[in-house]
């Protein structure tokens, strides 16, 4: 007998989000380190290629991309890792409660605090680079749209390699080809807008890419879980 | 006639199966590629604006074909593992990505070789290069997954899941890098038109095509057999097959 059995659908979501948000705030360095990792990586290049502004802005939206994709990529691993680790993963498969309902809410929380997060630290990153300010409104919906995807194509990825020692490597090898659409639009979109022309081509195909990927990878991410965890 | 096909999710009778088709194809593909190669290299004309160095099209067109085709086999291969449950399809998968990655490989340095004449340059962000380019990440993120787990039935189904994850991404990428290339406007590059060949330069490249697959066949019932041998080295079949 189950004790989640009598839970609904919406409740158990909303459980396991507060308690993954929880256990977020409750290890704020954990929180901060990609952040910080975003900043750093977006200073690295500035430092390497020239403070040109005019070369700047032409990199920017690759720039702001590529540390964007990495620093999100780097708290994946603990989406399912340390869950798994101590066995409550295991106990929150047996509750009753299907195991996407789990994948759904684990991967929201990991986008709030990683992929929403950046979002929202981007317009300081994007001054920076010398993004000017009217494009920022397409940066913030491109990052949004995308980071959200890229949670999603990760917890396919962690997912899989949630049983493997130092499967991070591993990780990065899987998600990052998959996560290539994602750089380009999302790039080109910004680029678009720091140029003046319209990015909404871009950024429909980002929102498509998302629904495509909020509807099916759930279920792909809780069988590569099913296929790790038995 | 259904018999026939359950029977081949069985490592017997799979592992018999490919040790003779094997032969069979291994000629069959030096008959193909050995025409080809003579019809293409020799005797077909030298294209009106390339000159000689078109050739290399026999090579690296049929390459990049199988390439897809591998991906694609090795993905329905394991969503058939993993939805019915046969094994035999996890072994098939395995054999088949070192085999699609070196096409992969071989489409990419032949493309990289071809674009020095004609470009001037050995690499250019040209969009079918840069999608074959993800396409071999995509191969190496398979191989590396399926041995990175301890128990190998779990490496191979979580690696038949990745290959169905990829599947569903390669046309996404590959529309996408097109996007991408239209965008960044690269130095216009002298694209080779699709096929308004005449026949005497397809005769050869379909030959060719025909023998890089029925190679791919070859190559893949031999490694099939390594594959379902090492798999069941504990069976008792396994015992009599390497005994006699």
């Amino acid at each position: 007998m189950s004790v989640g059995a009598g839970v609904g659908v919406w409740r158990a979501l909303g459980l396991v989000l507060e308690r993954e948000l929880l256990l977020s705030f409750r290890r704020p360095d954990q929180l901060l380190q990609p952040l910080v990792f975003f900043l750093i990586v977006t200073t690295l290049f500035p430092l390497g290629l020239s403070v040109q502004l005019s070369l700047l802005r032409d990199m920017a939206p690759g720039v702001l991309w590529v540390a964007a994709l990495l620093a999100s990529l780097l708290s994946l691993d603990s989406v399912f890792k340390s869950d798994a680790d101590d066995g409550t993963l295991e106990q929150l498969a047996l509750s009753g409660q299907g195991l996407v309902v789990i994948v759904v809410a684990k991967t929201l929380a990991h986008w709030l605090v990683s992929g929403a997060a950046l979002v929202l630290l981007s317009p300081l990153v994007g001054t920076a680079l010398a993004i000017p300010v009217s494009a920022f409104g397409t940066m913030l919906a491109s990052l949004a749209l995308g980071t959200l995807t890229l949670s999603w194509l990760g917890a396919i990825g962690a997912g899989l390699t949630v049983g493997v020692k130092r499967g991070n490597v591993i990780l990065s090898l899987i998600v990052l080809p998959l996560a290539m659409p994602l750089l380009i639009f999302g790039a080109g979109a910004t680029d678009r807008a720091i140029s003046g022309t319209s990015s909404s081509g871009a950024l429909y195909l980002l929102g498509a890419l998302c629904v495509l990927t909020c509807t099916l990878a759930p279920f792909a991410a809780s069988a590569a879980l099913r296929i790790t965890l038995e | 006639m259904w018999t026939w096909f359950y029977r081949l999710a069985s490592p017997p009778f799979v592992y018999r199966v490919a040790a003779a088709a094997a032969p069979w194809l291994m000629a069959t593909a030096a008959a193909a590629i050995g025409y080809g190669v003579i019809d293409g290299l020799v005797f077909a004309p030298p294209d009106y604006q390339q000159g000689d160095a078109f050739r290399i099209i026999y090579v690296h067109a049929p390459a990049a074909w199988l390439s897809l085709f591998s991906y694609t086999t090795m993905a329905a291969a394991g969503a058939i593992a993993l939805i019915w449950r046969i094994k035999v399809g996890h072994a098939v998968a395995a054999a088949t990505a070192p085999i699609g990655a070196s096409f992969t490989l071989l489409a990419l340095v032949t493309g990289s070789l071809w674009g020095r004449p004609m470009w001037g340059t050995y690499w250019a962000w040209d969009p079918r290069l840069t999608s074959e380019l993800i396409l071999l990440f995509l191969y190496v993120g398979v191989m590396s997954l399926r041995p990175a787990f301890e128990d190998p039935a779990r490496g191979d189904r979580a690696a038949a899941l990745l290959a169905i994850v990829g599947v569903v991404n390669v046309p996404i990428i590959h529309y996408s890098v097109q996007w991408w290339n239209s965008l960044h406007q690269g130095p216009t590059v002298a694209k080779l038109a699709k096929p308004s060949m005449p026949g005497s330069m397809l005769w050869p490249l379909l030959s060719m095509l025909l023998g890089f697959m029925l190679f791919y066949g070859a190559v893949l019932c031999i490694r099939l057999r390594g594959e379902v041998l090492n798999r069941e080295r504990l069976s008792a079949w396994v015992r009599e097959a390497v005994k006699s």
